[in-house]
């Protein structure tokens, strides 16, 4: 690999079409069902507005007698209501897009701080060595020793305790911070590791004797040549940002409960679990089920095909 | 091995030092506790008093000292939410997490490792895919939607278990257990199995690993040559040898367990600890916060120690090691 990756260069498409990445693909069923599902849950999530049949924060148009609806093909469903209605009458369906939508910004605005984060402090801890590295390296070390869940759960504990009054904004800012500054530490380890690595290759060392900046070193010359398993991390990463998110929002600590996640809904459905509403929790449990697994697949395929060891 | 020893105790008093005082922080800048306690209406020389009763007009070091002091004593003060001592809220309800987290743990190891073995010697064959696709299935499901399935299919459909608290307990002195009733084993069931399932993945998953890996190496064909039976060859030779990382493994995740408990004993209304600090984070709760991450962060360190020692009990290659290199 050479510093052209970071360059999009006019037949960047091209070569990616012919690229080992892209042909690994086409020959991996499992990958391509794992993307179209994704791709699907992610087009349903983004233009939820737009696709949704309905819009469950509409209150003029939801209606109470409409609430607790089961699903259509049951007795007793409407045909407006595929998937059933929830205890105020909203559409299960649409819940679940607009729900989406929260929890995949959520869970990639979590990643993006953290991936930031945690590259950054590996560039510097790999690349400064000596106190620096030994600090960072200690921090992450004690980061690592406590389950994420648990970490997220303090920070966010601590954040509603700073902002008891917090407004919708602030409450998502806590929440993205939490979820992310549990996430850094396999960055920065991740790029540590690869940064002492190349820092030693030729291609630094005439950079240094020519006499360019060590800061553009890092960031033009090591950096492009360390991202690849960043990539692979961090789409692994989403998936566990946007189950960390409907966990912290099923115990009642995550998203506002004005804009409810994935989490939320299947929290308020939990209490009608046994008057036999099923279709109020089960529904956004399967698409978040749904989420997780796709990404995953395609992150457990793209650190095979970004392999080469593997091939 | 002594340096050693010293060196991991000296690490852990370090993290444990720096919980401490993260703990402390939150007391510090989180809330005002003379605002609480005296309301919007005292004088300042009211406050100035209380504030020099509680100490905290002390400088810095001293008033953590102090802190340090009576979380070794196990005084967290008072509850901001329920008004109770701290420590004896906590000491109401160790025992059905610990309870319900051995459980958890015990129903990971016991059918876990089996499931393993049996998938690494079964290689390819339909059963041992299925196994490893459902060991995926639960690495991948979050805690709370397998609790919401098994109520779901258990209590609501088939009303065989009952989905919601300990049931019936037996208090010894301060420790109340649900061991002794069968009510309390109902209640038990579903909540373990909810909260062993991740875990019980992970070392399926590992196990296997391990177990293709070990059954490669040249020991292995040198038993297989010397005539040895299948059964020793597995278990003798190569399930011994998988156990360091299942060991060290099992260790780190009986901290994650009790970081699960939060969501299992949500989902089950479990009356345990995570229940309490769940309560305790919705509210900001500061004092029950700081005394269940230092409880906590205890048990971490304690197992982290424990499960460094037991290297040198399993391996026998770092006992050897040792005097020749050093570190």
């Amino acid at each position: 690999m050479n510093t052209t990756t970071a360059q999009a260069a006019p037949g960047a498409l091209a070569r990616f079409l012919d690229g080992d990445v892209w042909h690994s693909f086409k020959s991996s069923p499992m990958a391509i069902v794992a993307a179209l599902i994704a791709a699907l849950c992610v087009f349903c999530a983004v233009f939820a507005p737009w696709v949704a049949p309905h819009n469950p924060f509409d209150m003029a148009a939801v209606s109470l007698s409409d609430a607790r609806l089961p699903p259509a093909w049951i007795d007793g469903g409407q045909r407006s209501y595929l998937l059933g209605t929830d205890d105020q009458g909203r559409d299960i369906l649409s819940a679940i897009m607009y729900g989406a939508r929260i929890s995949l910004f959520v869970g990639v605005a979590s990643v993006l701080v953290s991936m930031v984060v945690g590259v950054g402090l590996g560039l510097l801890s790999g690349f400064a060595g000596g106190k620096v590295d030994a600090l960072i390296m200690r921090v992450c070390d004690v980061m690592l020793s406590f389950p994420p869940l648990l970490v997220a759960l303090l920070i966010d504990g601590v954040g509603r305790a700073i902002f008891p009054h917090a407004d919708e904004t602030l409450a998502f800012g806590v929440l993205i911070v939490a979820i992310s500054l549990t996430g850094w530490v396999q960055y920065a380890r991740t790029v540590r590791g690869s940064t002492l690595v190349e820092r030693n290759r030729e291609y630094v060392q005439a950079a240094r004797v020519i006499g360019v900046k060590p800061s553009r070193i890092m960031f033009k010359h090591v950096l492009p040549n360390v991202m690849g398993p960043v990539l692979v991390l961090a789409t692994i990463h989403v998936a566990a940002a946007i189950l960390t998110e409907a966990t912290l929002s099923f115990l009642g600590v995550g998203v506002p409960p004005t804009s409810p996640s994935l989490g939320t809904l299947i929290r308020i459905g939990n209490d009608f679990l046994f008057s036999g509403e099923w279709w109020i929790t089960i529904f956004p449990g399967a698409m978040l089920i749904l989420i997780a697994l796709s990404v995953n697949l395609l992150g457990d395929w793209l650190r095979d095909a970004l392999n080469p060891r593997l091939r | 091995m002594l340096a050693f020893i010293l060196r991991r105790l000296a690490q852990a008093f370090v993290v444990m030092l720096t919980v401490a005082f993260i703990a402390f922080m939150l007391f510090q800048y989180v809330g005002d506790p003379v605002a609480s306690m005296l309301g919007q209406d005292a004088t300042t020389e009211q406050r100035e008093a209380l504030r020099a009763e509680l100490g905290l007009d002390e400088p810095f070091p001293l008033q953590f000292a102090r802190f340090v002091g009576n979380a070794v004593r196990g005084d967290f003060g008072i509850s901001l939410r329920q008004g109770r001592k701290v420590s004896a809220l906590i000491a109401e309800r160790l025992p059905a997490t610990l309870e319900l987290s051995v459980a958890a743990a015990v129903v990971a190891l016991v059918v876990g490792i089996p499931l393993g073995v049996y998938a690494a010697l079964r290689r390819g064959t339909f059963s041992s895919q299925a196994v490893m696709t459902l060991s995926l299935l639960g690495v991948s499901l979050p805690t709370f939607l397998i609790g919401i399935l098994l109520i779901l299919l258990f209590s609501v459909q088939l009303k065989w278990l009952p989905s919601f608290g300990r049931g019936d307990v037996v208090s010894f002195g301060g420790w109340s257990t649900g061991l002794l009733t069968v009510d309390g084993w109902k209640h038990l069931i579903l909540p373990a199995i909810t909260l062993s399932v991740f875990q019980l993945a992970l070392i399926l998953r590992l196990v296997r690993a391990e177990m293709l890996e070990v059954l490669r190496t040249d020991y292995i064909k040198f038993a297989r040559a010397r005539g040895l039976p299948d059964r020793a060859v597995y278990f003798g030779h190569a399930l011994k040898n998988t156990l360091v990382p299942v060991i060290t493994i099992t260790g780190l995740q009986l901290g994650a367990l009790i970081a699960f408990a939060i969501i299992t004993e949500t989902v089950f209304q479990w009356p345990g600890m995570g229940l309490l600090f769940i309560q305790a984070v919705q509210f900001a709760d500061v004092p029950v916060m700081a005394a269940y991450l230092c409880l906590v962060a205890l048990i971490f360190v304690v197992v982290n120690l424990v499960v460094d020692l037991l290297y040198f009990a399993v391996d026998p290659r770092l006992r050897i090691e040792k005097p020749a290199g050093g570190h």
